[in-house]
């Protein structure tokens, strides 16, 4: 249970983040991708600011033999680069420039009673299907998270 | 850069940040949504409430946000029409899941661990994002 109401609390706080930092509205975000246009740099200091955070709190996280609710701490050990991590990476970035919304900031909008984060949102979990049904129709390594 | 808001964006980052310190603290795990998300597609007994609850989080947030007495940002929708929405979507879901993440596993949580992979995922979906923004905008619309 405590596993449970802790992953709700983390996920909230991502949520908040997510609000304050305006990601959840796709015209900013495409306004950082839009080098050319009336570029708004403010993502980046998004991106700049939760990874200088998770930079130092992870060092002092490590310092523990495990997490508080499970055995071990599991971390990505994977350095090969292979043409999956690169051409999915790159369709990511297609789908992100054309909506403006990446997985986190869509579901923070399902709430707040825009058709279009639903629709999007729905289409997602179809390509996170479609996925699943092209990895198991090619008995390869997994693609390692992150 | 009119719309450059640098305080909110380090503030909300920050917070961003600190969830996925408080996930690998907890739950010992990379804070990367599409694969927490994704996850829920095939669901594996016994680990799939956990995705749930941080999936049920996140939608929440906003909400908390304002009951707190926070104030939401404007929120539009540049490509609206189903077709577009449904596009990205497909792209965004397929691309995470075979990239192996997403702005936050790769972009966040794998650049802070100074993470090859997620140092190339980045630069890709970047790249691309830049690149398709850039069409759209410029060269079909422009």
């Amino acid at each position: 249970m405590n596993k449970l109401i802790s992953a709700f609390v983390v996920g909230i706080i991502f949520g908040i983040g997510l609000t304050i930092a305006q990601m959840v509205n796709p015209a900013k975000v495409l306004s950082f991708l839009d080098l050319a246009g009336n570029w708004d740099p403010s993502l980046a200091f998004v991106m700049g600011g939760a990874a200088g955070v998770a930079a130092i709190g992870y060092r002092l996280v490590w310092r523990r033999p495990q997490p508080l609710f499970e055995g071990a701490f599991q971390i990505p050990t994977r350095t090969d680069l292979d043409a999956r991590l690169i051409i999915g990476g790159g369709l990511f970035g297609i789908g992100w420039g054309i909506g403006g919304l990446c997985p986190g900031p869509a579901l923070a909008t399902l709430a707040l009673g825009y058709s279009e984060g639903v629709i999007f949102v729905l289409a997602m979990f179809a390509g996170f299907g479609l996925f699943e049904l092209y990895d198991r129709s090619r008995p390869r390594p997994a693609a390692g998270t992150a | 850069m009119e719309n450059f808001t640098p305080y909110s964006a380090l503030i909300g980052g920050g917070l961003i940040g600190l969830s996925a310190v408080l996930f690998m603290l907890m739950h010992g795990r990379i804070a990367g949504i599409s694969g927490i998300a994704g996850g829920l597609v095939m669901p594996v007994a016994g680990d799939w409430q956990w995705r749930l609850a941080f999936v049920l989080g996140i939608i929440a947030g906003p909400l908390v946000y304002t009951g707190l007495g926070g104030q939401l940002p404007a929120i539009s929708f540049p490509v609206s029409t189903p077709i577009g929405l449904i596009a990205a979507g497909l792209l965004v879901g397929f691309g995470t899941r075979l990239g192996g993440g997403c702005t936050s596993g790769h972009g966040v949580c794998g650049i802070s661990r100074l993470s090859v992979r997620s140092l190339v995922a980045t630069g890709a979906f970047m790249f691309t994002g830049f690149a398709t923004v850039f069409v759209i905008r410029h060269l079909i619309g422009g």
